[in-house]
């Protein structure tokens, strides 16, 4: 069904039905995947940090956690989508390595995703579904059609949510 | 001030490239010492490559390999990762355990310990080289490794780089036991604020 498109890191797109966004290998990045059910418009950012507003250089709005939503939901309404009928999902932000310290580095995952929803609640973005932390990769599709996500990993079993 | 990866010049392309060379050189004859073999190594490739196209690295974002990190103390803050594909994982295992080259299957508990002193042997040359050159104190944890998705692990790295800018600079060493090529990725990654100390300590920034 429809195109497969590609989001690569700190990277995002958005489509209209039907396809299928994906985005291979989040590791402490987080997928975020937005869904309109009305419109069957779909988006999709792996972002890597969580604020634009600790960075130096935030020229790359796909990058942020902040930024990003706010980019997604901007792209998807230019494509058809709602505001209010968008509703998200989030994968990712795992951490992958068990240094046993205490470093920023090491929460990475933990912030990211905690930055994603809160600037999701912060524009009355409901998740709907998450399945993030943990200490392996994810690979995710975000069909048109219904809005699923898949996702897949190596040793932890295919998903959907 | 900070220093982006963008801004260097190509003589602070080639004294980093020259780290490489000398670091990759003494990490050939450590292995060699293990292996009990002769290891030859291939002049490393300095790459500075955008985000998206960082987990193109391996051959793809989603195929398994094998990473090992250490965080470097001392007076530079840096992280070193190292990064080999399962499959050269694996020969290099075999060479160590003495079992044949073409022997397949998960790694045990002793394997993946190999493993992480092959890390440690590499980074510790590595290190030595970049000590020897710039007089600086560098203290190297003890490894940690994570087998998964070439993407989920490269991020780790790609993500310190992504504090600073929108690109990611790493040294790619190829080594080659016999008729046998392992290529493994070696990332030396300083914290957003030792970029400046590790040029100025080399001389290449005033």
């Amino acid at each position: 069904m429809g195109n497969i498109i590609k989001v690569g890191m700190a990277d995002l797109m958005v489509s209209n039905h039907p396809s299928i966004l994906t985005t291979l290998g989040l590791g402490s990045c987080v997928g975020i995947a937005l869904y309109d059910p009305a419109t069957n418009v779909i988006g999709l950012a792996h972002i890597m940090l969580p604020s634009s507003l600790q960075a130096k250089n935030n020229s790359n709005v796909a990058k942020f956690a902040d930024t990003a939503v706010e980019k997604l939901i901007e792209d998807m309404i230019k494509i058809g989508a709602r505001r209010g009928n968008i509703v998200a999902k989030l994968a990712g932000g795992a951490q992958m390595f068990a240094f046993n310290q205490t470093s920023d580095m090491m929460k990475i995952g933990l912030r990211n995703a905690i930055s994603a929803k809160e600037k999701l609640a912060e524009l009355k973005i409901p998740v709907i579904a998450e399945d993030t932390g943990g200490n392996y990769g994810r690979t995710v599709e975000l069909y048109s059609n219904d809005g699923k996500l898949i996702i897949k990993t190596i040793g932890h079993g295919v998903k959907q949510i | 001030m900070s220093i982006g990866i963008n801004d260097l010049d190509n003589l602070q392309l080639d004294v980093l490239r020259e780290i490489g060379n000398i670091g990759a050189g003494n990490a050939a004859t450590a292995l060699a010492k293990m292996l009990n073999k002769k290891v030859d190594m291939d002049v490393p490739k300095v790459k500075i490559l955008e985000f998206k196209d960082v987990s193109e690295i391996l051959g793809g974002a989603d195929i398994l390999v094998i990473g090992i990190l250490l965080r470097v103390s001392g007076d530079l803050a840096a992280n070193i990762m190292f990064i080999l594909e399962c499959k050269a994982a694996r020969v290099l295992v075999n060479l160590l355990m003495g079992k044949p080259v073409e022997h397949e299957g998960e790694f045990n508990e002793i394997e993946l310990s190999a493993l992480k002193e092959i890390g440690n042997i590499l980074s510790g040359s590595y290190l030595s080289a970049l000590s020897a050159l710039t007089n600086m104190r560098l203290i190297p944890s003890i490894p940690d490794i994570a087998i998964d998705m070439a993407g989920a692990i490269l991020s780790v790295p790609a993500i310190e780089f992504g504090k600073v800018g929108d690109s990611v600079l790493y040294i790619e060493t190829e080594f080659s036991e016999g008729s046998t090529k392992v290529v493994g990725d070696f990332f030396l990654i300083p914290d957003v604020e030792s970029y400046e100390i590790l040029l100025k300590a080399l001389g290449v920034v005033m």
